[in-house]
């Protein structure tokens, strides 16, 4: 899936309206909405929010409360590639921790933090159901399994 | 309905299907600790406090939301139960501040109670607080997140009880906090400063902005003249905070205690109650005749002047534009009184003794220095006079009644009842009907606007004209009132609206806990308070003639206008972002 990451400029507006439109301005639609936009634009910066909220006619704290609980929702741009590393307890005992902050280092930022060229975002997840193959990792749709801190820049530096 | 027993520690007990364990076994005078429930507010089921064992069941449940079934077995303080109540309060404590001796909630917070309760003497867990910055930016509420145990009472509040929505749950798991949108500071955030939140939360996590130390500067000033004003339901609620039960009638006391705490002058806004009455009442005459905007708003409340300012600015033309009874005493005491007593208005400090916490914003509106001062300059809630009748030394329960000073300390039974959802309406239709009709209005009682009910319609005969009245309280349910008077609908003449449960009687500054129970206690204090007093016709009242006569001349007059009315702003929904500073 390609992740777009352009800046929040005005003509993204008229996009969030085909989707309110389409999902019906109600709060019961707001988690599809929210989502359906992330897809679109890329993140859910607070303008993006601030405008859902008045659509929505509700308080735009209503808005933030959902896009802070579901770590799905992001509300800054994600790179072009999504590393995810798996901490789940197979993973983590067999050495998913280490495969992580290697991952951290070779991509310079931070879990649910994106590098600064905008090549990788990087975030954890609690289990792919995959713990025969510990530990995992995924950039995007791929799987690598039984990771080891000596693959990763081999495996990272194949996305550009 | 379907009624059953079910059998709680031992005792057969009476239920009816819907209802929750915790209502069945309190129904039965079986206490069970809680923590996040509250009377006011639907079960969450956040804490696990109020856990109890039920047969048949494999894990612990929440009595407060679990539902009753027939012939259920339930133990509330099995060994397995108090264990599990003891690790979920420690692990409250575990990163909760331990500095509770100096904590604005010392002795009256529940997370305190429970912790000796449940017999706590240790805390095996303990890490540091998160560390989490203390929002002083409100002038009415100051938010300490380190305190907050994610009862999730305050945004619940905040969401069902007031409509405002402006506190919300952020982020997950051990990150979540309570704040407002955006981190934006609560001084510019979506706030109506109500302080309902305050009344229902159970630690220090939210208080009120105090403006105690201020008070005791200018008390202790040679140079200040000070004077005091009480709101109508601070006479019927300062004894809760002082050791007494809800519903005593303290009004005597509380005189000699604002005495006894150096004040100069102390009146009583119930005087300037009366003169509400008279300005709001020629007001909606003159809408009447004139055909002006209809229903006519009351204005006495400051959360709710805030509220209909963000959510229903296109309303602001049906507001009164009278001043609430308190920023009309602060207007007069430094104009007239100063006048009568001689007293250079500069070295006048006005305080005000409020159920409320709205009042510190509405005090600070910068509108509101029509005297050519800031016309009210501290106010302090029920709460905040209680701690300084105690740091003085004073014993309440002993003191001796003593009446307010004049001229502005005389008031009628129309005043006191402004406490009481539904007291400006029942005040506004006694005068009414005797001015417009010229006749004796036989029954004062007009127990038709008054009770609990959210929203009361009543159409009440003044003369040949019959007068649609509406009373709301709580915001939401303003809310559904102010739906249909946008829409069109609605054919009232007079809508009275409070912006706290009960009217002021439920105040955000008013002493904690608040229940529905203690509010109708309250309540009946306000109006047997009414029924005492000798006169019961804001109309009726000597020194309202007087204040007419000798300064103001008459009800919407020039001088009323500069000095008893006010302009409102329109104001957005968003949060208000403040740039931040270099």
């Amino acid at each position: 899936m390609a992740v777009q990451t352009e800046c929040i400029c005005a003509d993204v507006y008229p996009r969030i309206d085909a989707i309110i439109e389409r999902k019906g301005a109600q709060t019961d639609s707001l988690i599809e909405i929210l989502h359906a936009i992330q897809q679109e634009v890329g993140y859910l910066p607070q303008p993006v929010q601030e405008y859902v909220a008045e659509k929505l006619d509700v308080p735009a704290g209503v808005v933030e409360s959902v896009v802070t609980f579901y770590t799905f929702f992001t509300t800054v741009p994600r790179g072009r590639h999504l590393v995810k590393v798996c901490q789940g307890t197979a993973c983590y005992v067999r050495g998913g921790k280490r495969v992580l902050e290697t991952v951290e280092k070779h991509c310079g930022c931070g879990v649910g933090e994106t590098s600064e060229d905008r090549r990788y975002s990087v975030d954890i997840v609690r289990c792919l159901g995959a713990c025969g193959l510990a530990p995992v990792l995924t950039v995007g749709d791929d799987i690598y399994e039984r990771m080891k801190t000596t693959k990763v820049a081999d495996v990272l530096g194949k996305y550009e | 309905m379907s009624d059953f027993t079910i059998t709680v520690n031992g005792q057969e007990v009476q239920a009816s299907q819907g209802m929750t364990v915790l209502e069945a076994a309190q129904q039965a005078g079986i206490h069970i600790p809680t923590l996040c429930y509250h009377p006011d507010l639907p079960p969450m089921g956040a804490c696990r406090v109020c856990l109890v064992e039920i047969q048949g069941e494999r894990v612990l449940q929440p009595s407060c939301s679990f539902p009753v079934r027939a012939g259920m077995i339930v133990e509330t303080h099995s060994p397995t139960v108090r264990k599990a109540r003891r690790t979920v309060v420690e692990l409250l404590l575990s990163d909760h501040p331990s500095d509770c001796v100096v904590c604005d909630r010392n002795r009256n917070c529940e997370l305190q109670s429970l912790a000796e309760e449940l017999g706590i003497r240790e805390v095996r867990v303990r890490v540091e607080p998160r560390g989490l910055e203390v929002d002083a930016t409100s002038l009415s509420v100051v938010r300490d997140p380190d305190k907050c145990i994610l009862c999730r009472r305050c945004l619940q509040t905040c969401d069902l009880i007031q409509s405002v929505s402006g506190l919300r749950l952020k982020g997950r798991g051990y990150d979540s906090v309570v704040g407002m949108a955006f981190d934006t500071p609560m001084g510019h955030a979506l706030c109506v400063n109500c302080g309902q939140c305050i009344n229902r939360c159970p630690t220090g996590g939210l208080v009120e902005q105090s403006h105690i130390p201020g008070v005791w500067s200018a008390l202790e000033d040679p140079d200040k003249f000070t004077v005091v004003q009480t709101a109508p339901a601070t006479r019927i609620a300062l004894g809760e905070a002082l050791g007494m039960p809800p519903g005593e009638i303290v009004t005597g006391k509380m005189v000699s205690a604002l005495r006894a705490l150096g004040f100069d002058a102390v009146f009583d806004t119930d005087f300037t109650a009366d003169l509400t009455i008279m300005e709001e009442g020629f007001e909606l005459i003159h809408r009447v005749k004139e055909g002006g905007v209809l229903p006519q708003l009351t204005s006495c409340s400051p959360g709710w002047i805030k509220y209909i300012e963000h959510f229903y600015p296109q309303l602001l033309p049906n507001l009164s534009s009278c001043k609430s009874p308190q920023q009309m005493f602060g207007a007069l005491a430094k104009t007239y009184y100063a006048q009568q007593a001689g007293v250079d208005p500069a070295r006048m400090v006005s305080v005000s003794i409020m159920p409320c916490t709205a009042k510190k914003y509405e005090a600070a509106r910068p509108e509101m220095n029509d005297s050519g001062y800031q016309d009210v300059d501290y106010v302090l809630t029920t709460r905040e006079l209680a701690k300084m009748i105690k740091e003085k030394g004073i014993n309440f329960a002993d003191l001796p009644q003593s009446e307010f000073d004049d001229p502005l300390g005389e008031s009628t039974g129309a005043a006191v009842i402004f406490g009481a959802t539904g007291g400006v309406m029942e005040a506004a239709l006694r005068t009414a009907y005797e001015v417009l009709t010229n006749s004796k209005l036989e029954d004062l009682d007009i127990t038709a606007v008054r009770g609990m009910d959210g929203v009361r319609e009543a159409t009440i005969m003044v003369g040949d004209l019959p007068v649609k009245a509406a009373v709301a309280h709580g915001l939401s349910n303003a809310a559904q009132v102010l739906d249909k008077i946008a829409a069109g609908e609605g054919d009232w003449h007079f809508v009275e609206i409070m912006c706290c449960p009960g009217g002021c009687l439920g105040g955000g500054g008013q002493p904690i806990p608040t229940s529905p129970e203690i509010r109708r206690q309250r309540a009946a204090a306000i109006y047997q308070a009414d029924r005492e007093m000798p006169i019961r016709r804001s109309h009726e009242n000597p020194s309202i003639t007087a204040i007419y006569e000798r300064f103001l001349g008459e009800p919407l007059s020039e001088k009323s206008h500069h000095l008893l009315h006010t302009k409102y702003t329109p104001r957005t929904r968003k949060p208000v972002q403040i740039p931040v500073e270099a």
